[in-house]
């Protein structure tokens, strides 16, 4: 970890966003991850993201569950609310708390461990249940807090720092994420924060559950030769495919994008995703041919970058289906919600 | 063909004992029977035997008439309706000694004349319904409604009462009423025609039933979640509990739906396991709904781990275990409560937790909203232990009441406005010297936000490895555990103060123990009797220990858990309490109770004189 605190004041001339905060006003206590950790920047990415977003502090709600990655929700905005519950249950956290707040911005961060090993069966199930949230999967193929054991994202022939060869095959939480017909699936390198910011912004915005896996390298235990999870390994076969860029509501889109290569793509708050298609062929708005051309290029021992797949209909949200009152139900005042004397002594005939 | 003997007349107190095969549509009859009586105006109680199955297997159901009001189950079985083949011969031998047998005589039956002591009753119940009805479902279906026919005359049933009940079941379907009516009128004519009518044992009006409701502890603890404003559920179906999730969310769509725009101000979710459901709960309750989950025994093992966070980092939790028959999936359709200890210490490392026990549905629907002040107002997770025999059997209840004066305590939570007067908000501080600390609601304010955890913290909300902070904490939260005493419902004393024997029981004992003690009082054997109705003990139950020479615990598991909580929590001797178990899945009946307290009398040497007059 780093020992150097920064101050909290930041210099006059620092940039502000429209409620007048600087980036320093985003971020959160200091990082206690071993330095060089990509979780670290994916943290500077997550206060990029919400200060470029202009979002209320207060607004946001990082959730996480147990792990290296897990401890990253205390980095960042600390005028939201943390929740660092057990591991990998953050997705019940986030469903039964989105389910009382619809209004609040809900970031929840998360490992491989953490989600793919002990959490496999709630990430599904929140993915299913179509919880509006982003749920970052720091992704390094390692247990780093118990010291370095394989988990279900290592690849097959990956070695470990000790010696050992993975020889069982990875649940990719891109590809599963895709076959549980997911909205939102993105992937991304914790060293490229020019693709991840506006990644995250989108996530944000999206209406829906946004899956974004982040590669981001363990310097302790698995940055070494033979790893498939090193800054090295990682830089060499990460593969961008679609790069989106995030146009808030109000702005005008100011880049000339060459016909036929961008994809625009509103999302419900009237901002908008410009898809830049690094590929011609490539349609990230077909699950299908998206699925199957990821699994392709892994094949090829290419990790494809960028927003994999969107769906901006928005009609299987945890809210919509559930017809819940456009009021969060943590708001209606309890004369709302109870029935009365009167209507319970009328009830009451049902069971005479 | 069927003889009637003459018996002694008993008018409205007697057994009916229905054994049926399930899937078969015997439980509207059954109803229909319970219902009809109760609109009479005469007490009466219906447990419901069944299996962990859809179709085919045994299932029973026991009407117990009861001019007293008991609320037990009666132990004996005065008249039995056979109805399933397969369970013949044990029915037969379960019949009381001048009791009743009512059996389908289409077909003969060689175990008839086993029993020479009881009358049997043949009605060709098969033949009577084949000839009036055509196709085999509705054969099946009738040949219940057309014994209920049968019944209701041998008992002296009121058929304009009947009549009304099924018009209003099936008012709004003629031609399913215009069935349902023949049918119970064949096996009635039958019985008029061709049976002594009524029995000795039988039915007359009293007005014992006004004011009163025939009700579930499962709809009781739904519709109480409902006035208690809760508006977030999430559950795992699991019996015996789902029936309870079951009326809140149709109480929710009844009440919570905006008529205009079809929106609805809760949510119900059903999740992928027990360890999500309760997840689910914690994440709701921490961002200020009130929410709840329901399940049983096996779904408490799963919600343990977090359990303990919710103890630890102080979120308000409400979980209803529906005990039912354990250990591991037991027996999953009958009762039992056996969870205290599971639920009084649920999670790994130094937890405590508050408990309720509604001892009938009247009380499940009261304590459903007291669980959530409770919850709110300590802040961490409140049980509330109800068991299958209440949750899924129709009790005889007192009306239920609402006070719209009601409100419910949010416990302390900051708002914005008390927030920006504070200098700096720290999540675990006691500021009130009350153990109870304040929390805040994400969204309110960047000045409340926190970072809640299970790890080690500070009172600051801040994370520690420091030995001293965290003692401190963990210190709190056992003050904080003792002055929930303050705020639990106090149990409830029955006595004249005799200071030889006290029973001590919790839940649906209490029916059992009601009618014991009236069973005693008869043999001039008078006992106090404490109902528990909330764990943290307070110093109404101290009292009552060391004020009785020995105290008999009476409770339905094997391991008297609540004696083992009793000496744990109290300062009670432990050589002076006694047990009286129940653990066999069926709800309690007063004999054991009753041998039990005869049984202590009788080896406690200073008791003798008392027990000199032989019992009965």
């Amino acid at each position: 970890m780093s020992f150097i605190n920064k101050p909290r004041v930041s210099h006059p001339s620092s940039p502000v966003n429209a409620l007048g905060l600087t980036r320093r006003q985003y971020e959160g206590s200091m990082s206690t991850l071993c330095a060089g950790c990509g979780h670290d920047s994916i943290t500077a990415a997550l206060i990029e993201a919400c200060w470029g977003l202009d979002m209320r502090p207060e607004q946001v709600v990082k959730l996480s569950g147990i792990g290296c990655s897990s401890k990253t929700t205390a980095y960042f905005v600390s005028g939201g609310h943390g929740f660092n519950s057990v591991h990998g249950r953050m997705p019940s956290i986030a469903s039964g708390a989105n389910a009382a707040n619809r209004d609040l911005t809900y970031v929840g961060v998360s490992g491989d461990g953490d989600s793919l090993s002990i959490g496999l069966g709630q990430l599904v199930h929140a993915i299913r249940r179509n919880v509006n949230m982003v749920y970052v999967i720091e992704n390094n193929g390692v247990y780093g807090l118990t010291k370095g054991q394989f988990s279900a994202s290592a690849d097959i022939g990956s070695q470990a720092k000790k010696g050992d060869v993975n020889q069982s095959p990875p649940i990719d939480p891109v590809l599963l994420a895709l076959s549980l017909g997911a909205t939102f699936v993105a992937r991304s390198f914790s060293g490229d924060k020019a693709q991840l910011v506006p990644l995250i912004q989108a996530g944000i915005r999206h209406r829906g559950f946004a899956l974004i896996d982040v590669l981001s390298p363990c310097v302790t235990f698995n940055d070494h030769e033979g790893s498939t999870k090193s800054y090295s390994f990682t830089r060499e076969h990460y593969h961008a495919a679609v790069e989106a860029d995030f146009v808030p509501p109000a702005q005008q889109i100011a880049v000339d994008y060459p016909l036929g290569e961008s994809l625009p793509v509103l999302l419900h708050d009237g901002s908008r995703v410009i898809l830049r298609k690094l590929e011609a062929t490539y349609d990230p708005t077909d699950r299908a041919a998206a699925y199957s051309y990821i699994e392709n290029k892994l094949k090829q021992n290419e990790y494809v970058t960028g927003l994999i797949h969107i769906n901006e209909s928005g009609s299987t949200e945890f809210h919509t289906l559930n017809k819940s009152s456009a009021v969060p139900l943590n708001r209606i005042p309890y004369e709302k919600l109870v029935p009365g004397a009167a209507a319970l002594e009328k009830l009451l005939t049902r069971y005479r | 063909m069927p003889s009637v003997a003459t018996a002694p007349e008993r008018v409205n107190d007697f057994v009916v004992k229905f054994a049926n095969v399930n899937g078969t549509g015997s439980a509207s009859a059954n109803a229909l029977i319970m219902k009809a009586i109760f609109r009479m105006g005469v007490p009466v109680t219906g447990k419901n035997y069944f299996p962990s199955n859809i179709q085919g297997l045994p299932t029973w159901y026991e009407i117990r008439v009861t001019r007293e009001a008991y609320a037990a189950r009666a132990g004996r079985v005065d008249i039995m309706v056979a109805m399933n083949a397969e369970t013949y011969s044990k029915d037969v031998r379960e019949v009381a000694s001048g009791g009743y047998l009512i059996y389908d005589a289409t077909w003969p039956r060689s175990t008839l004349l086993e029993r020479g002591d009881i009358t049997v009753i043949g009605v060709p119940l098969a033949q009577l319904v084949n000839t009036n009805f055509e196709g085999v479902r509705n054969r099946i279906l009738f040949k219940n409604i057309a014994y209920a026919g049968v019944v209701a005359r041998l008992l002296n049933l009121d058929l304009q009462i009947i009549n009304g009940l099924l018009r209003e079941s099936y008012g709004k379907k003629p031609k399913l009423l215009d069935s349902n009516s023949k049918a119970l009128r064949l096996g009635y004519d039958y019985a008029q025609q061709h049976l002594q009518c009524p029995l000795p044992l039988r039915v007359e009006h009293m007005d014992k039933t006004r004011g009163h409701i025939m009700i579930d502890g499962n709809t009781a603890a739904g519709l109480g979640c409902v006035y208690a404003g809760a508006t977030v559920g999430a559950w795992y179906p699991i019996t015996p509990s789902t029936s309870l999730m079951d009326a809140f969310k149709g109480f929710c769509e009844r009440y919570r739906v905006d008529p205009a725009t079809g929106e609805r101000n809760f949510a119900v979710i059903q999740a992928e396991d027990e360890l999500a459901a309760v997840g689910m709960v914690l994440g709701a309750s921490w961002n200020g709904a009130r929410a709840f989950t329901s399940t049983s025994g096996p779904g408490i093992s799963l919600m343990n781990e977090f359990v303990g966070l919710a103890y630890y980092a102080e979120i308000p939790c409400v979980i209803f275990d529906v005990q039912r028959v354990g250990p591991s999936t037991g027996m999953p359709t009958r009762t039992q409560q056996a969870d205290i200890m599971e639920c009084a210490y649920a999670s790994h490392g130094d937890t405590r937790h508050v408990l309720l026990f509604p001892s009938n549905p009247e009380e499940c629907f009261y304590m459903a909203v007291q669980a959530f002040d409770l919850a709110e107002r300590l802040q961490t997770p409140v049980f509330v232990l109800s068991d299958l025999d209440i949750g899924m059997n129709d009790w005889m209840c007192r009306d239920l009441n609402w006070n719209d004066a009601y409100r419910p305590d949010r416990g302390k939570v900051l708002s914005a406005e008390e927030l920006a007067a504070l200098d700096k908000f720290f999540r675990y501080l006691d500021r009130d010297d009350d153990a109870i600390t304040y929390r805040t609601l994400p969204g309110v304010s960047p000045k409340g936000a926190y970072f809640t955890r299970g790890s080690g913290h500070n009172q600051y909300g801040t994370y520690t490895e420091d030995s001293a902070e965290y003692q401190a904490v963990l210190d709190r939260l056992k003050r904080k555990f003792s002055t929930a005493v303050k705020y639990v419902p106090k149990p409830e004393l029955i006595g004249k103060g005799d200071n030889r024997i006290g029973i001590v029981s919790i839940g649906s004992c209490d029916g059992a123990v009601r009618e014991a003690i009236d069973v005693l009082a008869r043999e001039k054997i008078h006992v106090d009797y404490l109902r528990i109705k909330a764990f943290p003990f307070g110093h109404d139950v101290e009292n009552f220990l060391s004020a009785h020479s020995t105290i008999v615990v009476v409770e339905q598991n094997r391991d008297a858990q609540l004696r083992a909580l009793l000496t744990l929590e109290t300062a009670v001797e432990k050589s002076k309490v006694q047990s009286i178990l129940s653990y066999s899945g069926l709800p309690m009946s007063c004999e054991p109770i009753v041998d039990g307290i005869r049984a202590a009398l009788a080896e406690a040497p200073r008791f003798s004189a008392v027990t000199a007059k032989s019992p009965r």
